[in-house]
């Protein structure tokens, strides 16, 4: 009987703590499962990379999400909006950091539409940290109508709105590839090894030099396909470094309640082993 | 256990409110000196760990409402300024997601062990029932709070779930489509739906918490059942609530939000669709639509029926099924662990239940389909034939004379005198 209660216990504890390995889910969350595939038709090829906010502990690269937003800026933004982003947000804790005096810059670089003033009129002026980034079309039909048809998706949570988030961007910014004998590839699209159904409305969008890092990284495809992947995690989970923080200290806690826990229990329990009648 | 209550109020304001509304009687009769079997398990750790979800869910859920905005146009976008913006907006937001899937995994585990050990039976049967109606409500509410999002995947599965009514077109043409058309209050899911779906998403929390409160009540006419399934028998086969239950209870809960945590700081989306980043759009069907993953066995039933009619009565009826488990189940013991037969059904029911889930997150084609149907099939055949029928043919397994021998054996349970220190030291690991 005893034995039949440790077992249940040892089951509802394995139950409880199976899930609960944070590593194991980590990796599950925000580095997805390598999806090991041929490039064959339809399958899309996305494989794990190795990048440094994965894992319990895992802080973004400032330096990464600076070049990141560089990339954004120089390449992805003259089609891409990211209206949920701010330039304030450039600034603050756990993303590029930018210093206050860069993200005023980066802003006035960029006019806004403002308005209506007391004549009624919109008016432009030059961004500040307050606003939105600036979107590169008015409207989605604008956005059609420059690009072939195709609406670019916002990207401000992208990272986390596709199957492999980050892994999957890198793999489809390094996945432009000559099709494949055979493969019938529609007028104005381009074969891509990790986009679903492999053909892609996107020209590809990044060369190597085509952005001159300030920091010495070389300017290569691989390197840019990285960093503005992870400034684009960053830019859907802007809160994952402060998560993680606060996660390490929530779960330290709840560890050392938990022993505390079981050896009251035991404790208590002890009690009704000195005497089988308890009074109740 | 209907006891009798041994309040003594102390201070004067306790004598004073005990003549009025005594409150403080009724929390130290039901939940201090409560008599409770000595040999429930950790499976019976549940119901506390459910009342904690509740208010956990209730107490996120009212924050999130503070900023949160039910219109087609800001909705999505007032999620992620939740996220962004809010001061612990993230961590309210995950929470509440999180928390869903938490309060849905306690209760299917708790439901597991009230099928397992025939808490449904005489004369828990209201108790029972009280318990299906908090599964159902819950279902009700997080499929609404999921629409909220008004992702991709949050609202096609509001167009697939309201446009189920549509199929009562096969009982009198039209009443199905001027169904819908009502609960949409137009003619696409749209401004109205999202309306009403986040007021009764805000209601649905209140009818639970009284719906438990009623649970708590028809449990405690009864008292607990217990792994041997076997009465109370006398004052050694039970402990006070408090401190035993408690502290188990106790320890139990925070076991249980060691996982939470682990989910909410760690993998806040690991249980999450990725298309639910992707802002509603009506004029765009997802490739797959899949709800989360406890409705999973459920959406399988679903798919398995090729008639529309049949199918939505497959799937009201996989809940309300469980409505007539304690008439369904003729057998004269509860517990399972007395019952050489049933336990192999009653596992073969447990696998079918993961397996119609992982069927409900495939597409519904080929050998998916097939595996759906036989599984559906058993589902079903599980409550209809084998619960009367194994009952009515089992010879049970001998039931221990009483609790306390269930505990220490009957040669111990005789002798009125201490239990040996070998035995001792043996339940220290209870």
């Amino acid at each position: 009987m005893t034995k039949a209660r440790a077992f249940g216990f040892t089951v509802a504890a394995v139950c409880l703590l199976a899930p609960g390995l944070p590593a194991s889910i980590s990796a599950a969350a925000e580095e997805p499962k390598a999806q090991a595939g041929q490039p064959s038709h339809g399958e899309p090829e996305i494989s794990s990379q190795g990048w440094s906010f994965t894992g319990p502990l895992g802080t973004f690269d400032n330096a990464q999400l600076q070049r990141g937003y560089q990339v954004y800026k120089e390449v992805c933004s003259n089609c891409h909006s990211m209206r949920l982003l701010s330039y304030r947000n450039l600034g603050e804790k756990g993303g590029p950091e930018f210093p206050p005096e860069a993200v005023e810059a980066l802003a006035g670089q960029v006019q806004v539409t403002d308005g209506p003033n007391d004549k009624g009129e919109m008016y432009q002026r030059p961004a500040r940290p307050s606003d939105r980034l600036r979107s590169p079309f008015p409207n989605p039909e604008a956005a059609r109508a420059g690009n072939n048809g195709a609406l670019p998706p916002d990207l401000s949570v992208i990272g986390k709105a596709r199957p492999g988030g980050p892994d999957y961007i890198y793999a489809l910014l390094t996945g432009y590839h000559a099709p494949p004998a055979g493969f019938q590839l529609a007028p104005g699209m381009y074969y891509n090894a990790a986009f679903p159904g492999n053909q892609i409305a996107m020209p590809p969008p990044l060369s190597d030099g085509i952005v001159s890092y300030g920091d010495g990284t070389k300017p290569t495809v691989d390197n840019y396909a990285r960093d503005v992947s992870a400034y684009l995690m960053w830019a859907a989970e802007p809160k994952l470094e402060e998560r993680h923080e606060i996660g390490a200290r929530v779960m330290v806690f709840l560890i050392v309640f938990a022993v505390i826990m079981f050896l009251a229990k035991r404790v208590v329990w002890a009690r009704l082993h000195e005497h089988t009648a308890p009074s109740v | 256990m209907e006891h009798s209550s041994t309040y003594q109020p102390t201070s004067g304001f306790g004598k004073w409110i005990d003549t009025r509304l005594p409150i403080p009687r009724v929390m130290y009769t039901q939940f201090i000196t409560f008599p409770t079997p000595r040999n429930l398990n950790y499976w019976w750790t549940f119901g506390g760990i459910l009342t904690f979800m509740l208010v956990a869910q209730i107490a996120t859920g009212v924050v999130l409402a503070m900023h949160y905005v039910a219109t087609p146009e800001l909705a999505f976008d007032s999620v992620e300024h939740i996220m962004r913006d809010v001061s612990w907006g993230w961590l309210m937001r995950y929470s509440h997601a999180v928390g869903g899937s938490m309060f849905f995994l306690a209760a299917y585990i708790h439901t597991f062990r009230g099928l397992y050990y025939g808490s449904y039976k005489a004369p828990r049967e209201v108790l029972w029932i009280l318990g299906v109606l908090i599964l159902l409500l819950m279902i009700a509410t997080a499929f609404m709070g999921y629409s909220l999002v008004w992702g991709q995947m949050s609202f096609w599965a509001v167009t697939v779930i309201t446009n189920l009514f549509s199929s009562l077109d096969a009982v009198v043409p039209g009443l199905g489509t001027r169904l819908v058309e009502w609960i949409w209050g137009g003619f696409a899911v749209g401004g109205p739906m999202l309306n009403r779906l986040y007021s009764l998403h805000y209601l649905f929390p209140f009818l639970i918490a009284g719906v438990v409160a009623l649970h708590i009540w028809a449990l405690h006419m009864p008292g607990n059942n217990n792994p041997t399934g076997i009465d109370v028998k006398g004052a050694r086969d039970v402990v006070p609530f408090h401190p035993y239950y408690t502290i188990k209870d106790g320890f139990a809960l925070v076991l249980f939000a060691i996982v939470f945590a682990a989910l909410v700081f760690y993998g806040p989306n690991t249980l999450g669709h990725p298309d639910n980043y992707i802002p509603a759009n009506p004029l765009q069907t997802p490739q797959h639509i899949v709800p989360e993953w406890y409705f999973l066995p459920f959406y399988a039933i679903l798919r398995a029926i090729p008639n529309k009619l049949f199918g939505v009565a497959g799937l009201i009826g996989g809940i309300a099924i469980l409505f007539f488990v304690p008439w369904l189940d003729t057998s004269r013991v509860r517990s399972t662990r007395y019952r050489p037969i049933y336990k192999w059904f009653f596992w073969a029911f447990v696998i079918t239940c993961f397996v119609l889930g992982y069927l409900g997150s495939q597409p519904p084609e080929g050998a998916y389909l097939i595996f759906g149907r036989i599984f559906t099939a058993y589902y079903f055949l599980f409550f209809l034939v084998v619960m009367p029928v194994v009952g009515w043919i089992e010879k049970p397994k001998a039931l221990p004379g009483s609790i306390t021998e269930a505990v220490f054996g009957p040669e111990e349970a005789q002798a009125s005198s201490e239990p040996a220190p070998r035995r001792r030291e043996a339940e220290a690991v209870l």
